[in-house]
C-alpha cells in the first residue's frame, strides 16, 4: 500500500478543496487513466452481471476432458475433473464483486461516521475515536480476518464482506478526520455554526460535499483491499470454497497440484483478473487523487514535445525573428 | 544618480501551458533595474509580478515556459550575460553569486528538516568551495548578525523561530553571496505592520551598506512609494506604468495606478479618500480585448477596447512611461 | 523524548486492544470449536493442558468473565498459548519460536529492501517527471495490483517447475540439520530468493507509486524553489530538500501499511511451504487449531507493533519537528 495524494494533503495540512463546480467535478472523467479504469470497471460489472448466462458450461460440471490445455472448446482449459476453467471464472465475477462493493460500502460507511464524528466533534470523542482508528490501523488485517473467519461456522459472502469491512475502515477515518477538521476551521463552517445551524445540518450540508472526492478515493481503495483479501482467504480456503470465485479457482487449482502438473492455465486467468480489476480500480483512485492535488496532474500532450523540468524553465521563442542573440562569452564569476 | 542597467529585460513573454489551452501570463515586459537602485513592481495578485521575478532567473515550475524575449545581466565591468541562454550549469552558477531572491511567506521557504545554518551554509559550500568549514559557520554568524539575530539561532530549525525571524534569515540568506540584485517578492506580507516596517528599514540600511540593487514586488503600493526610487505597476502581464516613486504618487498617470493609489492608506502626507477599484482583476484565461484594464476603468473611451496601448513616454513627461490612450 | 513516550504508550494501549480482541473472539462467538477439539482428543491431554486451553478459550462457564479475563493474562505472561493441535502435543510457544525467526528474516529483510528500492526509484521518477520512466507507471500499477501470493505461484511454477532454478518450497534442503554453518546458511539463502523476489516485487511497486507522489508534490514546494535559485547542485536539491522531506510521509505510511504487508507476505510463505509463521498459520487453519492460529496472531501483531515502534524512532530522527523545542 502506498501513501495516497489524499493523505499527503492530510499530512501538509494543506486545505482541501473546496467545493468543486460541476463541471469541475466531471472534469477528472476526462483523464485518460481515469477513462480506461472505467472501461475496464464496467467490463467486469458487465461480467459480472451477465456472467452465469454468459458461461458456456456450467463451472461444477465434470467432464471426460481432463487438464486439457485452452482449446476452442474451453478457452481457458479445463481442470483435472473436467470442468470449464473459463466458466469458472465467469461464474466468480459476481462473488468477487459483490463482496468488494458490499465490504467498501460497509467500511466507507463506518469511516465516514466515525471519522467525521471525531474530526467534527473534538475533544474527548475525537481522542476515543482517534485512538481506536489508529489501533484498527496498525493492528494486522488479514490474520485477524482468519481467525475472526474460522470461529465463525458459516463463511457465505456477507459474513466475509462484515469481516472484512470491520477491518479495513480504519484509514479512511484516519484521512476523514484530517480533512473535517481543516474543513471545520473553515469560514463558512464557522459562520453556519454561529448563526446557529444544528449540527448534523451543518455536517451533511457544509462538510459531506466537501469530503465526496475524498471518501470517493477511500472507498475505491477499500474495494480494492477487499476484493484482495477476499480471493486470498478463498485460496486459503477460509473462506466457502463451494462458491465460486477467482479465489476458489486457485485454491482448487493449488490443492490439486496445478502447479507440479505444469496446469498453467488452471491459475493464469484468475490472477489476471485479479490484477486488471485491481489496475482498473487503482486508476480510477489516480484520477481522482489528481482532482483532489492539482500538483499530480501530468500536463497533457505538449509535455513530451518541450522537456518540462523543475528549476529550470524552458525558453522557447516562438518567433523566428529574434535575430542573432549572442550568447554570453565570459564565465560566470567564481 | 546615473542611470547605468544591471538587468535589462526586453519583450518578455511568459506563457502557463504550451498548446491551445496556454494562458499568456506576461507579455511583451520591457524593464530595466538600474545599479543601486530600488525599483519597486506593483499590481493586484494575478497581475504577473511574482512570475516576471521568476521568470528572470527560469525559476517558473511547469507549466510555466517563457516564449520569448531577451533577459541580461551587466556585470560591473560592462559585460552582458544572456541568462535565458545559461546552460544549466552556468546558470546555477549564476544564481544566488550575482541576483539572489527573498520569497514571499517565509513559512515555507525554509526548509523544515535542516537548521538554519546548514540552509545559510550550504549555499556558501556551493559557490564558495574554496572556503573552510569554519569559515562558512563564521560567515553564517556575520550575516545572522546582520539582520539582527543571536549566533545561538544557528542550530535552530525554522519551526522553531518566529515568522519574523524566519524573513530576517531569508533576507540574511539572500545576501550570503553579496550579489548585484536582490529581487523580494513581498517580503514582509505575512508579517505585522510594526515588524515590516522594522525589517523594511534595516533592509534599506544594509541596501546602503552593501550596494546592491533591489526589485521590490508587494501589492501595497504604499510601501513601495516610501522604499522604492522608481516603479513599475502591473496589470494583466503588462506594465502600464513607469515612473519614479514621487511622480508615480503626486501625479499617476494610469487611471489603473491612480486607482491603486487609492486603495491603500498613505503612512505620510496628505490623506487621500480610499476609493478602491471597482470590479477584480481579470483571469488570465480570459483577458479583456484591447487595453485590459477597459471594462474597470472610469475613463474607459472607443479605442480602449480595441487596441492594445503602447508603453511609450507621455507628451509632457520625459523620463516617465505610461500604456493608456488618454496619453498617446 | 515526549513524542517517543506518546508513541510507546499507543502501542501499548494497541497490545492490549489486540489481545483483548484474542481474549474476546472465541467467546463472542457461536459453538464451541475448541470444546469439540478437546473431547477429541480426551484421555491425551494431561489436565495442566486441559487447564490452560480452559482458561485461554474461555470453556469453565462456571467462571465470570472479568474472572476469566485475568485467568487469560496469568496464562499469557507465563508464556503459556495452550498446546497446538497440528503438532500435538507441542506447546504453541513452542511451534511460534521455532517458525518466527524464519519470518522476521524472510519478511524483514524483504520489507526493508522493497522499501529502499521503491523509495529510491520514486525519489527519481518523481523528480524527473515527465521523462520516459512516467511510461513505467501503468507496469507498476499493475504490477501492484497483483496479489502477492499469485505472484508466488507464477514465480514457483517458471523457476521452479520449468526450469528447476530454484526449489518449489522449503526454507531449507532436508537432508540438512538447522545449524550456523555454511552450508545450512548457504541452503536457506538458496530456499529464500523466490519467495523473497516474490515479496519484493509486489510491494515495490507501492512504494515506488507513493514515493513518485510525494517526490512531486514536494517539487512545488516554496523551499525546493528557494534551494533552486540559490544555485544548489541538482544532487543537493533532490536529495537535500526534496527528497528528504517527502520521505516523511512515506515513512508514516510505511508504518501503517506494515499491517497490510505481513498480510501478504505471509501468504507467499503458504505458497512457499516457508517454515515461517505464515505457514504455521495455514496449517492451523487447515487443521482447525485454534491455539495455533490465536498464537500466531498474537505475535504478528506484537512484532507489526514492534517494527511500527522503529519506524517512529527513525520519524523521530529524521523530523527534527517531532524533538521538543530546544
Amino acid at each position: 500500500m502506498s501513501v495516497t495524494a489524499t493523505d499527503v494533503a492530510v499530512l501538509d495540512g494543506a486545505p482541501p478543496p473546496a467545493a468543486p463546480t460541476r463541471r469541475a467535478r466531471l472534469r477528472f472523467l476526462r483523464g485518460g487513466k481515469t477513462r480506461t479504469g472505467l472501461i475496464l470497471l464496467a467490463f467486469f460489472v458487465l461480467l459480472a452481471v451477465a456472467g452465469p448466462w454468459l458461461a458456456p458450461h456450467d463451472p461444477d460440471a465434470m467432464s471426460d476432458q481432463l487438464l486439457q490445455p485452452p482449446s476452442g472448446g474451453h478457452w481457458f482449459g479445463t481442470t483435472h475433473t473436467g470442468q470449464d476453467v473459463f466458466s469458472q471464472i465467469l461464474v466468480g465475477t459476481r462473488g468477487v464483486l459483490v463482496v468488494g462493493l458490499l465490504a467498501a460500502v460497509i467500511a466507507t460507511a463506518l469511516s465516514v461516521l466515525v471519522g467525521v464524528s471525531a474530526g467534527f466533534l473534538g475533544g474527548a470523542v475525537d481522542e476515543i475515536l482517534s485512538a481506536l482508528s489508529n489501533i484498527f490501523l496498525v493492528l494486522p488485517g488479514l490474520p485477524l480476518i482468519i481467525i475472526v473467519a474460522s470461529f465463525v461456522p458459516e463463511t457465505g459472502d456477507i459474513v466475509i464482506a462484515v469481516a472484512i469491512a470491520l477491518t479495513s475502515w480504519a484509514w479512511g477515518a484516519r484521512i476523514l478526520r484530517a480533512q473535517t477538521l481543516s474543513l471545520r476551521r473553515r469560514d463558512y463552517v464557522e459562520a453556519a455554526r454561529a448563526t446557529g445551524e444544528s449540527t448534523p445540518r451543518i455536517i451533511l450540508f457544509e462538510i459531506l460535499p466537501n469530503l465526496t472526492a475524498v471518501i470517493a478515493s477511500g472507498f475505491v481503495g477499500t474495494v480494492i483491499f477487499a476484493v484482495l483479501t477476499e480471493i486470498t482467504l478463498a485460496f486459503i480456503g477460509v473462506a466457502d470454497i463451494s462458491h465460486w470465485n477467482w479465489g476458489t479457482v486457485l485454491f482448487w487449482a493449488q490443492s490439486n497440484q496445478a502447479l507440479a502438473q505444469g496446469a498453467w492455465w488452471w491459475f493464469v486467468p484468475a490472477g489476471l483478473c485479479i490484477a486488471l480489476l485491481g489496475t482498473a480500480l487503482a486508476l480510477i483512485n489516480f484520477g481522482i487523487d489528481e482532482f483532489v492535488n492539482p500538483r499530480l496532474r501530468t500536463a497533457t500532450g505538449s509535455s513530451r514535445k518541450m522537456k518540462m523540468r523543475v528549476g529550470f524553465t524552458p525558453v522557447a521563442r516562438k518567433s523566428t525573428g529574434d535575430g542573432p542573440r549572442e550568447h554570453s562569452s565570459k564565465e560566470p564569476r567564481p | 544618480m546615473s542611470a547605468e542597467p544591471v538587468l535589462t529585460i526586453s519583450g518578455l513573454n511568459v506563457d502557463y501551458g504550451t498548446d491551445a489551452g496556454a494562458v499568456h501570463a506576461l507579455r511583451d515586459i520591457d524593464l530595466t533595474l538600474n545599479r543601486g537602485e530600488v525599483l519597486g513592481l506593483a499590481g493586484e495578485s494575478g497581475s504577473g509580478k511574482s512570475t516576471l521575478a521568476y521568470a528572470v532567473t527560469r525559476l517558473l515550475s511547469p507549466p510555466g515556459v517563457i516564449t520569448g524575449g531577451e533577459v541580461h545581466y551587466h556585470r560591473p565591468g560592462g559585460d552582458r550575460v544572456d541568462i535565458l541562454s545559461l546552460a544549466p550549469r552556468r546558470l546555477r552558477a549564476f544564481r544566488w553569486q550575482e541576483l539572489s531572491i527573498v520569497f514571499q511567506g517565509a513559512m515555507n521557504s525554509l526548509n523544515p528538516v535542516h537548521t538554519v545554518h546548514s540552509q545559510l551554509t550550504d549555499v556558501l559550500a556551493a559557490h564558495r568551495p574554496e572556503l573552510r568549514k569554519r569559515q562558512r559557520t563564521e560567515r553564517a554568524v556575520e550575516l545572522l548578525g546582520l539582520v539582527g539575530i543571536s549566533a545561538d539561532r544557528l542550530a535552530a530549525y525554522p519551526h522553531q523561530l518566529s515568522g519574523g525571524m524566519r524573513q530576517r534569515v531569508m533576507i540574511a540568506m539572500a545576501l550570503a553571496l553579496e550579489p548585484e540584485i536582490v529581487i523580494m517578492d513581498e517580503p514582509t506580507t505575512a508579517l505585522d505592520v510594526v515588524m515590516q516596517r522594522q525589517i523594511l528599514r534595516r533592509l534599506v540600511q544594509l541596501r546602503r551598506q552593501l550596494d546592491f540593487s533591489v526589485v521590490f514586488i508587494t501589492h501595497d503600493i504604499s510601501l513601495l512609494i516610501e522604499f522604492s526610487d522608481r516603479i513599475a505597476i502591473m496589470y494583466g502581464g503588462r506594465i502600464v506604468e513607469q515612473a519614479g516613486a514621487a511622480e508615480i504618487y503626486r501625479d499617476p498617470r494610469h487611471p489603473y495606478s491612480d486607482g491603486l493609489l487609492h486603495s491603500f492608506p498613505a503612512l505620510h502626507g496628505p490623506r487621500r479618500e480610499l476609493t478602491g477599484i471597482p470590479g477584480s482583476p481579470p483571469h488570465l484565461s480570459a483577458m479583456p480585448t484591447g487595453c485590459a484594464f477597459h471594462p474597470r476603468c472610469g475613463k474607459a473611451f472607443d479605442p480602449c477596447a480595441g487596441r492594445v496601448p503602447l508603453l511609450a513616454p507621455p507628451a509632457d513627461g520625459p523620463g516617465r512611461a505610461v500604456a493608456c490612450h488618454l496619453h498617446s | 523524548m515526549k513524542y517517543v513516550l506518546q508513541r510507546l504508550a499507543f502501542y501499548a494501549v494497541t497490545a492490549w486492544a489486540a489481545i483483548t480482541i484474542n481474549f474476546l473472539i472465541p467467546r463472542l462467538m457461536p459453538g464451541d470449536p475448541v470444546q469439540a477439539l478437546l473431547s477429541r482428543y480426551q484421555g491425551q491431554l494431561d489436565t495442566k493442558a486441559i487447564d490452560s486451553l480452559k482458561a485461554l478459550f474461555g470453556l469453565d462457564e462456571q467462571q465470570s468473565m472479568w474472572q476469566q479475563y485475568t485467568d487469560y493474562w496469568a496464562h499469557l505472561l507465563d508464556g503459556d498459548l495452550g498446546l497446538s493441535f497440528t503438532f500435538f502435543p507441542t506447546p504453541v510457544s513452542e511451534v511460534i519460536g521455532q517458525s518466527l525467526p524464519w519470518t522476521l528474516a524472510l519478511v524483514g529483510t524483504t520489507t526493508l529492501i522493497s522499501f529502499v528500492l521503491g523509495t529510491g526509484i520514486g525519489v527519481y521518477s518523481g523528480w524527473k517527471r515527465g521523462s520516459w520512466l512516467d511510461s513505467l507507471l501503468p507496469v507498476t500499477t499493475f504490477i501492484s495490483s497483483i496479489p502477492y501470493f499469485w505472484l508466488g505461484l507464477v514465480a514457483i511454477a517458471l523457476f521452479a517447475e520449468k526450469w528447476s532454478l530454484f526449489p518449489n518450497s522449503g526454507g531449507y534442503d532436508n537432508a540438512l540439520v538447522p545449524a550456523f554453518d555454511w552450508p545450512f546458511i548457504s541452503s536457506a539463502l538458496y530456499h529464500a530468493v523466490l519467495p523473497g523476489v516474490t515479496i519484493v516485487l509486489s510491494a515495490v511497486a507501492g512504494w515506488i507509486l507513493g514515493m513518485r507522489n510525494m517526490m512531486v508534490t514536494v517539487s512545488s514546494e516554496d523551499y525546493v524553489m528557494v534551494a533552486q535559485a540559490k544555485g544548489l547542485s541538482e544532487r543537493r536539491v533532490m536529495f537535500g530538500y526534496a527528497a528528504r522531506n517527502a520521505v516523511l510521509p512515506n515513512i508514516s505510511g510505511f508504518a501503517l501499511s506494515l499491517g497490510f504487508i505481513v498480510g501478504g507476505t505471509l501468504l507467499v510463505e503458504m505458497v512457499f511451504t516457508y517454515p515461517g509463521i505464515g505457514f504455521q498459520l495455514l496449517q492451523a487453519v487447515g487443521g482447525k487449531d485454534y491455539p495455533l492460529m490465536q498464537g500466531v496472531f498474537l505475535i504478528i501483531t506484537l512484532s507489526v507493533l514492534a517494527a511500527n515502534l522503529l519506524a517512529d524512532l527513525v520519524y523521530a530522527a529524521l523530523d527534527p519537528r517531532t524533538r521538543k523545542e530546544a
